[in-house]
């Protein structure tokens, strides 16, 4: 049975003892002047915690005993591919730690290599011309994708005011094209769970900058109109961008550049096995096809006299998207993985994340209380269940499953997306699980819902076996209670601080 | 004021499309949303509230009400100039849940023209299906 450890771990500022000390700095003697204006310089000493350095390491052992990683259960977040990681990535992340973007290209030629090879392969996974690594995170491949767009558009002294958007799709999507000063026009989902084409049809125009997708969907479904879609767009000279996060679902089978798109961003914390969660760093990459690839930001590492070098700048790129190279220790760690996956692996990312959703759908059938919103086709890597039923018979929530699987061991599904399903678990399992680990998944969730049919108040009580309960939400984000620093925790104890606006 | 519903709609105001109150006092109307909205929206946790002397078109987004459940933009009922936003509502934002048609007031506006389109409370109660 699951039981979290519990600790009632102080911060580190709250320990008590005084003037101890866990690492010894050497004096040395300095002839060094420093000329600070008199209002930089402090009044007093640093307020540093002090403390020997097996107080420190009980403090974060203790810290660690009560998270929850992908190391200890499974997390099935959907839209966020949350694999296993690979631990030689850490082996190989060390090899880059010592560099420095700005040193000699004759000293990283190694790193070099490795980005270089990391472009074209990721090319050759998307079906795309050329990639760019400089994006330090997805959202950051969204935007990079956008101004792309935006800029093809000037280019042509077309005046493009409109961002088409999945009504379904993540929140970065319009958020991005918002960011470079599109309006943006939600496309509706159809019954069948698409995107409605008649509907976009009418839709795209002389003011369509491009449209921004995600293929399978944030549904777990197949966009199976791709190619029409793809066509629609591009009649009016319009740019069709992938949102790479659900890229898990198809990699060895389908491609996005070969469906149509033109612009994609990935997700190397995703797909690529990057350690993720808890707010990055990630990785990401924005690719491009024929016309696009010039806009790409740069610079991209060529090849110039048989050495490797930041020799390529597209000849129409946005510019940086990123100061430096991006991140560099998380490209690595994806290059890894797939050296260890290999082509044929590689291949069969798309198969075997599918087939683990699909075999955890087939030991959900029947369930009392969750239904399959829109078609019940068998969906791609990650699938979105509907908790409505329950809650119109017993008023079970979505938040209530999450809550109870965390009891069960379990990391919760994404609860309440895609908004355009209420009540919404987001399942995605990912091909690293055990058929065991399913097994056990599909048990607790079962056992979830048939607890809330004879034992609502259990549920609603849950969790019991975690380090945390359940969060009193309105204290957590009021004004006057709202604590994001240590100092503000400090400040209001002195009555220093009124509340935050 | 009446009652006849689980949702309180006031008589002596009028109301829109998007859940926003408006009482009109002379060229000054004061806006909010409504009981319906604040018990949809759950509780309001913060308020971006506008600046006074903009200028707002009818339909124009002017604040924004935060909930633990979403974040909500409020509309310019009508064209005007914001002449005074609840500044209360800043420390407790909590007061739109408690008090929606009195304290919980969010904005004020002068009119620049006689507003149109806003409903009466019969209209909004059919609107919100009571």
């Amino acid at each position: 049975m699951w039981g979290q450890a519990s600790w009632d771990e102080p911060l580190l500022f709250d320990y008590k003892g005084k003037r101890r000390v866990g690492i010894l700095i050497p004096k040395e003697e300095l002839n060094a002047q420093t000329h600070l204006p008199e209002k930089a310089r402090r009044k007093g000493g640093p307020d540093l915690p002090e403390l020997s350095e097996l107080e420190v390491v009980r403090h974060f052992l203790r810290l660690s005993q009560m998270s929850y990683g992908v190391d200890l259960g499974m997390v099935p977040l959907g839209s966020c591919t949350m694999k296993y990681n690979p631990k030689v990535q850490e082996v190989s992340s060390k090899v880059t730690e010592e560099l420095h973007p700005l040193q000699d290209e004759d000293t990283v030629q190694g790193a070099l290599e490795m980005l270089y090879q990391m472009q074209s392969w990721l090319a050759e996974i998307t079906g795309m011309d050329q990639c760019s690594l400089q994006v330090p995170a997805g959202s950051a491949g969204e935007l990079a994708g956008v101004l792309m767009t935006r800029k093809y558009h000037e280019d042509r002294d077309h005046h493009r005011t409109e961002m088409l958007v999945a009504d379904s799709a993540h929140g970065t999507n319009p958020a991005s094209a918002a960011m470079a000063g599109f309006k943006v026009i939600y496309v509706r989902t159809d019954p069948e769970g698409l995107v409605d084409l008649r509907l976009l049809k009418e839709v795209v125009g002389s003011d369509t900058a491009g449209f921004m997708l995600t293929n399978p969907s944030t549904l777990g479904l197949f966009e199976e109109n791709i190619e029409e879609i793809a066509s629609t767009i591009h009649s009016v000279d319009g740019i069709l961008y992938y949102d790479g996060a659900n890229l898990n679902g198809i990699v060895g089978i389908a491609r996005p550049g070969d469906m149509g798109f033109d612009v994609v961003h990935l997700n190397l914390h995703k797909t690529f096995a990057v350690p993720h969660g808890g707010g990055g760093p990630g990785a990401g990459a924005v690719c491009a096809k024929g016309k696009m690839v010039d806009y790409l930001p740069g610079p991209l590492v060529g090849q110039v006299d048989g050495k490797y070098s930041w020799s390529i700048m597209p000849k129409r790129s946005i510019g940086r998207i990123a100061t430096f190279h991006g991140n560099v220790g998380n490209v690595v760690r994806s290059y890894t993985y797939l050296l260890g996956l290999g082509s044929e692996g590689t291949a069969m990312l798309g198969v075997m994340s599918t087939i683990a959703t699909n075999y955890l759908i087939s030991k959900l059938r029947g369930v009392r209380g969750l239904e399959l919103p829109y078609s019940s086709r068998p969906r791609k890597h990650e699938v979105v269940y509907t908790v409505s039923p329950a809650l119109k018979e017993v008023g079970l929530t979505a938040e209530d499953v999450a809550k109870a699987l965390l009891d069960r061991g379990f990391y919760a599904p994404t609860i309440y997306f895609p908004p355009i399903v209420p009540e919404a678990l987001m399942i995605e399992v990912t091909e690293t699980e055990s058929k065991e680990s399913i097994d056990q998944f599909a048990v607790a969730l079962r056992e979830v819902m048939e607890e809330a049919y004879s034992n609502i108040n259990s549920v609603k009580e849950s969790p019991k076996r975690t380090a945390a309960s359940r969060l009193d939400y309105v204290k957590a984000n009021h004004p006057s209670t709202f604590t994001p620093s240590y100092r503000v925790k400090k400040m209001r104890e002195e009555g220093k601080l009124s509340p935050l606006r | 004021m009446e009652r006849k519903s689980k949702y309180l709609v006031l008589k002596d105001r009028l109301y829109t499309d998007s859940d926003e109150w408006v009482k009109i006092d002379g060229d000054i109307a004061v806006v909010g949303i409504t009981d319906y909205a604040q018990k949809k929206l759950r509780d309001i946790i913060g308020v971006d509230l506008p600046k006074p002397d903009t200028r707002v078109k009818r339909g124009d987004p002017v604040a924004v009400v935060e909930s633990v459940k979403a974040a909500a933009d409020i509309y310019a009922p009508m064209d005007g100039i914001i002449s005074e936003a609840n500044e209360r509502l800043l420390d407790s934002p909590e007061l739109i849940n408690k008090d929606p048609y009195g304290e919980g007031w969010i904005f004020k506006v002068k009119l620049t023209e006689k507003p149109e389109g806003l409903l009466e409370a019969e209209k909004y109660m059919e609107k919100i299906g009571e």
